[in-house]
């Protein structure tokens, strides 16, 4: 196990938040730990929760402490290593064996391959973040061959050689958890469970991230869409949602809407199912009274 | 481990802890204690806060299971009063709630009378044992059957095909290469199919006793016999035991279920249930694009609107699905009970479920029929 207990000047879970707030993300102590962690460990980070509690958020912000480009790599159903890993370009190879003619070529030159991003991460681990977004969407086969992957970072490619890494890429995994991850990858990785922020929190994301917007706005915004949690929807609005809502109801207001109506109207930004807005339209002035009081 | 990391003296109580996780039957690695302590010495000696965090990132308790892995944590580091085993508020059970009323009301439930339909107002929690018994001819034919006749989608990767919609221009670069740049034969792809997902929802009240037991060896088998199964079970309240049917042993996977289950034979609320299930996002998603089953009589004590809510949103979600019920086993079924009638036109089959050799027969039929 590598174990670096500072990386660039980052030396505690602590450090690592502050670092995280100048990015614009705000951790609290559980998310500073893992990914403080993870990064110390040489240990990938999984991060599970939710849709819109943040995930993809962190992974940004953790490439932007480190001053790293993020590599994202999309999962979704049927992905398979050659839009993982790399691929060749084969019409540019085809067409090279014909212009060839008599003389000898290597087809398998890097000219002709297509780098996808876990290939990308391995050749430059020093200066980019791999982001595996939503792996639970990517079928068990990937997910087993991502565990190889990430138990020596190192891939094969069989006309060319083995690709390792230098040192150790700073990967980070997310899973909305629509099915359960195989064990051996959880255990592989740093794993971390993110959790809606608790109110308070909300309230000053919503504020660091919409600058217009005022403080009882936030938290009237915030208390309406933690009640909005509660209640039996399809999709529950996310972070991005109330600070969306937030922004929304202010500029309503700006343009001569008075309050509970700037709310009301601008619903559709954090509801975006015709179900749930159906569902909720009997109690939304209930709920937004009860929210801004 | 790096040589340069000492571990500290006292790193017997930090194993000893991961070995009282393995007991209560949290799987952890070796690699993972490793890293655990590694944790620990990176953090130095701050609070017991911080060891609770270590825990949490390298051991990697399931979000389910957390408030089993704090009572440990306190029991072993604070010496909090004895925990015995994992109870189950841990699981992924999603109490029902009327609106206006606590989560400690308590709800409707059928009085110990076989047809269910008298009401109290008890919530009655119980456990239940499962008597071993023989494997009945329709389950030994589900095990057979099941894998080539359940119901195939489309995946989304690719095979070797003879006649397909891409070109597989990596085989066909290969074979070129052997023939000095000579494109003989264009290989083509086609797409592969995948197992279908199944949902099965399974109505453990009091009305719907006589079939329990066997519902429950059923769901077992199919869980053996399909790649990506679901199964809940609901009554006053709504539980997923795909996690312990899927133990090998049918015995020791019903008594893990038995465990999980805390209202067999109670009252029921239909409704209510999937409306629960509906609302955790993660469940409403099992739902996407699957085969459902709902094995219930349908004999509803909560609003019957809620009822037809709920089992409208899943079939638009549901690939197809299919209502099974004891009530229709008599030939020239037609639904009595106020909630069968309201959902009638949104299930895609209301058939018979009184009896294994019925239930399997349906199930063993969904291949062969359309989306809904």
């Amino acid at each position: 196990m590598t174990v670096r207990g500072n990386i660039v000047g980052i030396d505690s879970p602590e450090a690592l938040e502050r670092a995280l707030r100048t990015a614009y993300y705000l951790a609290d102590d559980g998310l500073a730990t893992a990914a403080y962690l993870g990064l110390a460990l040489g240990k990938p980070l999984l991060l599970e929760g939710a849709p819109g509690v943040g995930k993809t958020e962190a992974a940004k912000a953790i490439a932007a402490v480190l001053g790293r480009r993020l590599i994202r790599l999309q999962c979704y159903e049927g992905i398979d290593a050659s839009a993982a890993l790399y691929e060749w370009n084969y019409p540019r190879q085809m067409l090279a064996i014909r212009q060839a003619g008599e003389e000898s070529i290597d087809i398998y030159g890097e000219t002709f391959l297509i780098e996808r991003p876990m290939l990308a991460a391995l050749r430059a681990p020093d200066s980019t973040v791999l982001l595996i977004d939503e792996i639970d969407r990517a079928d068990q086969e990937f997910e087993a061959f991502l565990l190889e992957f990430l138990s020596d970072f190192q891939i094969s490619i069989p006309e060319r050689g083995t690709v390792r890494a230098a040192e150790r890429p700073v990967v980070v995994l997310t899973s909305n958890r629509t099915r359960d991850l195989h064990e051996a990858l959880r255990r592989r990785c740093v794993y971390h469970w993110i959790d809606y922020p608790t109110a308070e929190r909300e309230a000053r994301i919503v504020m660091m991230r919409a600058s217009s917007v005022a403080e009882s706005t936030a938290h009237a915004v915030v208390a309406a869409v933690g009640k909005l949690r509660r209640e039996p929807l399809s999709k529950a609005p996310g972070i991005a949602e109330a600070v969306d809502w937030a922004e929304a109801a202010t500029l309503l207001h700006a343009r001569g809407a008075r309050w509970p109506d700037a709310f009301k109207r601008s619903i559709g930004v954090a509801l975006k199912d015709e179900e749930d807005l159906t569902f909720i339209s009997g109690r939304l002035d209930a709920l937004i009274a009860e929210a801004a009081a | 481990m790096s040589d340069e990391l000492q571990l500290p003296r006292a790193a017997g109580v930090f194993v000893s802890f991961v070995a009282l996780l393995r007991v209560n039957g949290f799987a952890v690695a070796p690699e993972q204690t490793t890293a655990f302590l590694a944790a620990i010495e990176l953090l130095g000696p701050r609070s017991m806060e911080a060891i609770r965090q270590a825990g949490l990132a390298t051991l990697a308790p399931p979000p389910e299971r957390r408030a089993t892995y704090d009572r440990l944590f306190d029991l072993h580091f604070l010496g909090s009063e004895a925990v015995d085993h994992a109870g189950a508020e841990d699981e992924e059970v999603v109490r029902l709630q009327e609106e206006g009323r606590g989560e400690d009301e308590t709800l409707l439930a059928d009085e110990a009378n076989e047809s269910g339909l008298v009401a109290a107002r008890a919530e009655a929690l119980v456990e239940r044992r499962f008597a071993p018994s023989q494997t009945s001819d329709a389950l030994r034919r589900l095990s057979r059957e099941a894998p080539a006749r359940l119901p195939r989608r489309r995946g989304h990767r690719r095979m070797r095909a003879r006649r397909g919609p891409w070109a597989d221009l990596r085989r066909t670069l290969r074979d070129s290469v052997r023939n000095d740049g000579e494109v003989l034969r264009l290989g083509r792809l086609k797409r592969r199919t995948r197992p279908r997902k199944v949902l099965l929802l399974i109505d453990v009240s009091g009305s719907m006793k006589g079939r329990t037991d066997d519902n429950m060896k059923l769901a077992h088998a199919i869980v053996h016999a399909a790649p990506n199964v679901e199964v809940f079970t609901f009554g006053t309240r709504l539980t997923r035991v795909s996690r312990a049917l899927r133990l090998k042993r049918r015995e020791q996977a019903l008594s893990a279920a038995a465990h999980l289950v805390s209202d067999w034979d109670g009252g029921t609320r239909i409704g209510d249930a999937l409306q629960a299930f509906l609302a955790v996002p993660r469940f409403g998603g099992y739902a996407r694009g699957a085969a459902v089953v709902i094995l219930s009589d349908g004999l509803e004590r909560g609003d019957p609107s809620a009822l037809r809510d709920a089992v409208a949103k899943l079939s638009r979600r549901a690939w197809r699905l299919s209502w099974l019920t004891p009530l229709a086993s008599g030939a020239g079924f037609q639904p009595q009970t106020e909630a069968l009638i309201a959902i009638r036109r949104f299930v895609n089959d209301l058939v018979d479920g009184g009896s294994s050799a019925a239930i399997v027969s349906h199930v063993l039929s969904l291949g062969q029929r359309k989306a809904a």
